[in-house]
């Protein structure tokens, strides 16, 4: 197209140019339009204008403040009168008996001081709430009669709802709630509560500097175990889940790896001369890596049952069609000078293939070991979420109660940076392994006029 | 250490140094073996013990599941057609996921990737910080993400979209900073001097440069997406997979659903695996005449 006959005139050259330049141009516009066009399709077909309505803002509201804060909820019995103490109204999370923190004074009328001026009064009958700058809430709950509530003068606020047998007031302090059978507030604070240690621990509330004293002085033992066996964090099964995860990773990828090299062998052209096991054998490739890793993993699961080893296996099954692809390609691909000259020297066939194919083969085959090993951490949190495993199982039980969200936080952290250090890990291992190779091709800049531009002509 | 100064070592000398030489080798690699054997093998006791079921007796088990799946599909064999065509439309939905988010991911990538390669990024200073951005993204499974998205937007094909996007942003925001790193230069040199803006800078002098091997990245991207899109969809964001999910739950009598989704779904990766590897030996080799 681009080539000018010199017989051509000079108006035969302007309309062939003109041509090709509204071809380009169409082009230029067609690709994004179509693009676009599908975009749009997707937009309608997907529903997005519906998605506003769909979307919970109130969900995403609990979910991002309880995901860096939490609640301590103070509780009023009605019938008995007894006051408890607990964090997130969580049991493993409440005071003892006679415990409470410095803003809750127990006693016959418990005094909470919400700070900023707002104070809670759980008296022996009336229960008070006072607002700085607009008054104070009363609301004596008794079994006949509801919760009968007494409020200042003028419009109920909006951040105040009464009813019968129901008192709830929400401010920027915290929030209280009154019903027939009790009385509930909530204070909330940032952070992460109990991260350490539990209320039930000897060490819960120490410092740093403390701490490391005693653990010189001999309880650095019973501390840890303090720590380990943390019953709001979990920290020993979080610590159990991500070594679970690894271990699918990593039992997955090697396993794979192994039997996928003898295997590659037999779908080589300059291995197997044998038409018919070559064809069956790359078939063979094909189908396992065809038939996804979610159906290999429904498949593994009715047979092994939830836990690490189906996940392993799943990744191990569905990477070996893969691994085979892969090495059976670079088995085709070895120069056969070095194996000629293993054999010149009266090698076996095994030394053939130790000493002349192997060596050849090594950087494939550790860069893409490798490169899967990262991959596939991400894939045994997916695996594990659907088979029961790991920090998979974990994260999806920490988001189906809908409440525990600093965890999920936690969890989330902890599987972006066990991500994030596996990739960090293989890179190193793969650039000590391989010197030089750099364990990627690097291809070769494209000449303008070689390949012709795609996108943009 | 040969010492230099001395007289030429004997063939003697050599062939012991050789010897000690090639039984260290021997030696170190036994015990690197040995270690990793060690691994695997602790590794498999581990997992095995930390299973509901054990490896012995599922590994009788393995095909009873597909045995019974099958058995029922053949005996229903004449009701095949009318299940594939009935999943037909969650197939669909499966598919659009995968393609809106492999386009959504590869124009993020492509954004990500400019402001991330050094000559291209119009704040350099900034690059670490792009670099790590598309690290992260890359690094976060798409199941996290979808699980809350599901959780705050509910159920449906957009918070897998929204997941995969971000998962595919970072992946191709790598690939494709590593295709800008052997792309000339001197088109974009060329535009500044005519006073190009960095916009136009991008799409006339890096973008017809990279443009074939970033269509080949992102169709095998596609290729990913579609499988991740089918295992989101298992965890309840529509889709092939939330049918498999449902199909399966229903528990014998209903094994016939669940073959034709395994065969929809079969079908779909085998053909777009094909397709996509012909597409992609095109775009990197040249069409064949």
């Amino acid at each position: 197209m681009t080539t000018f006959d010199t017989t051509l005139t000079s108006a035969d050259l302007k309309s062939d140019i003109s041509r090709l330049f509204l071809k380009k141009r169409l082009m230029n516009f067609a690709l994004p339009a179509a693009v676009l066009a599908y975009l749009a399709y997707v937009f309608v077909i997907f529903d997005m204008p519906g998605l506003w309505e769909r979307a919970s803002l109130d969900n995403a509201t609990t979910l991002v403040s309880d995901s860096y804060s939490y609640k301590t909820h103070v509780t009023r019995d009605n019938r008995s009168g007894e006051v408890s103490v607990a964090i997130e109204g969580e049991r493993k999370g409440a005071y003892p008996d006679g415990m409470s923190p410095d803003w809750v004074a127990l006693g016959e009328t418990t005094v909470i001081d919400l700070e900023a001026g707002h104070k809670v009064t759980f008296g022996p009958e009336t229960i008070a709430y006072e607002i700085p700058g607009y008054g104070t809430v009363r609301a004596t709950p008794s079994r006949s009669a509801g919760v009968q509530a007494e409020l200042p003068a003028g419009d109920v606020p909006e951040w105040i709802s009464v009813s019968k047998n129901r008192l709830a007031v929400t401010t920027e302090a915290g929030r209280l709630t009154v019903t027939r059978n009790r009385a509930e507030v909530f204070r909330y604070f940032a952070g992460w509560e109990l991260f350490f240690f539990t209320l039930d621990s000897p060490y819960y509330g120490m410092g740093a500097g403390e701490l490391v004293q005693r653990a010189a002085t001999g309880e650095a033992g019973a501390i840890f175990q303090e720590f380990w066996t943390n019953k709001m964090w979990r920290h020993q099964d979080v610590a159990w889940a991500i070594a679970e995860t690894l271990l699918m990773a990593f039992l997955g990828s090697i396993g794979a790896g192994i039997i996928a090299l003898p295997l590659a062998f037999l779908a080589t052209r300059n291995f197997m001369p044998l038409r018919s096991v070559r064809f069956a054998m790359r078939r063979v490739f094909d189908f396992v890596r065809g038939v996804d890793s979610l159906i290999w993993t429904v498949v593994l699961a009715r047979a092994f049952g939830p836990g690490p080893l189906t996940g392993a296996l799943a990744i191990l099954v569905t990477d070996t069609g893969t691994f085979g692809k892969i090495f059976s390609e670079a088995l085709e691909n070895v120069d056969q000078k070095q194996i000629e000259g293993v054999a010149s020297t009266g090698a076996k066939p095994v030394q053939r293939y130790r000493f002349g194919v192997i060596p050849q083969i090594t950087p494939v085959l550790l860069s893409q070991l490798l490169y899967f090993l990262e991959s596939n951490t991400r894939s045994a949190t997916i695996i594990g979420a659907i088979t029961g495993g790991g920090i998979g199982l974990l994260l999806t039980q920490a988001i189906i109660t809908q409440k525990d969200w600093e965890e999920v936080a936690y969890y989330i952290t902890l599987i972006i940076l066990m991500v994030m250090l596996m990739d960090w890990f293989s890179g190193w291992l793969r650039r000590r392994l391989i010197k030089g190779e750099g364990g990627k091709a690097k291809r070769k800049p494209r000449k303008p006029e070689e390949g012709g531009a795609f996108l943009l002509p | 250490m040969a010492d230099l100064t001395a007289a030429r070592p004997g063939i003697e000398d050599i062939r012991q140094h050789y010897t000690a030489h090639t039984q260290r080798k021997r030696l170190y690699g036994g015990i690197l073996l040995a270690v990793f054997v060690a691994l695997m093998v602790s590794g498999f006791r581990t997992a095995d013990a930390r299973n509901a079921g054990s490896f012995a007796d599922g590994f009788t088990r393995i095909f009873d599941y597909p045995a019974e799946v099958l058995a029922e599909a053949a005996e229903k064999a004449a009701q095949l057609p009318g299940h594939v065509v009935h999943f037909f439309p969650a197939l669909v939905e499966t598919l659009n996921i995968a393609a809106a988010s492999t386009l959504v991911g590869a124009v993020f990538g492509t954004l990500l990737s400019l402001l991330a390669t050094r000559g291209m990024a119009p704040w350099p200073a900034l690059i670490p910080l792009f670099r790590r951005i598309s690290d992260v993204c890359r690094a976060i499974p798409e199941i996290v993400i979808a699980l809350v998205l599901i959780f705050v937007l509910g159920g449906g094909p957009v918070p897998a979209m929204i997941a995969i996007a971000i998962h595919t942003a970072g992946a191709l925001g790598k690939l494709f900073s590593e295709v800008n790193e052997n792309a000339s230069l001197k088109p974009v040199e060329g535009l500044t001097s005519v006073g190009a803006t960095w916009a136009q800078r991008m799409t006339l002098g890096v973008i017809p440069q990279v443009g074939p091997n970033y269509v080949s990245y992102a169709l095998l991207r596609f290729e990913i997406n579609i499988r991740a899109s089918a295992i989101l969809g298992f965890v309840g964001a529509g889709g092939i997979g939330y049918e498999l999910k449902n199909a399966m739950s229903w528990g014998q009598g209903r094994y016939d659903e669940a073959a034709a989704i395994f065969l929809l779904l079969f079908v779909t990766i085998v053909a777009v695996d094909q397709l996509s590897g012909l597409l992609r030996d095109r775009l990197t080799h040249g069409a064949k005449a």
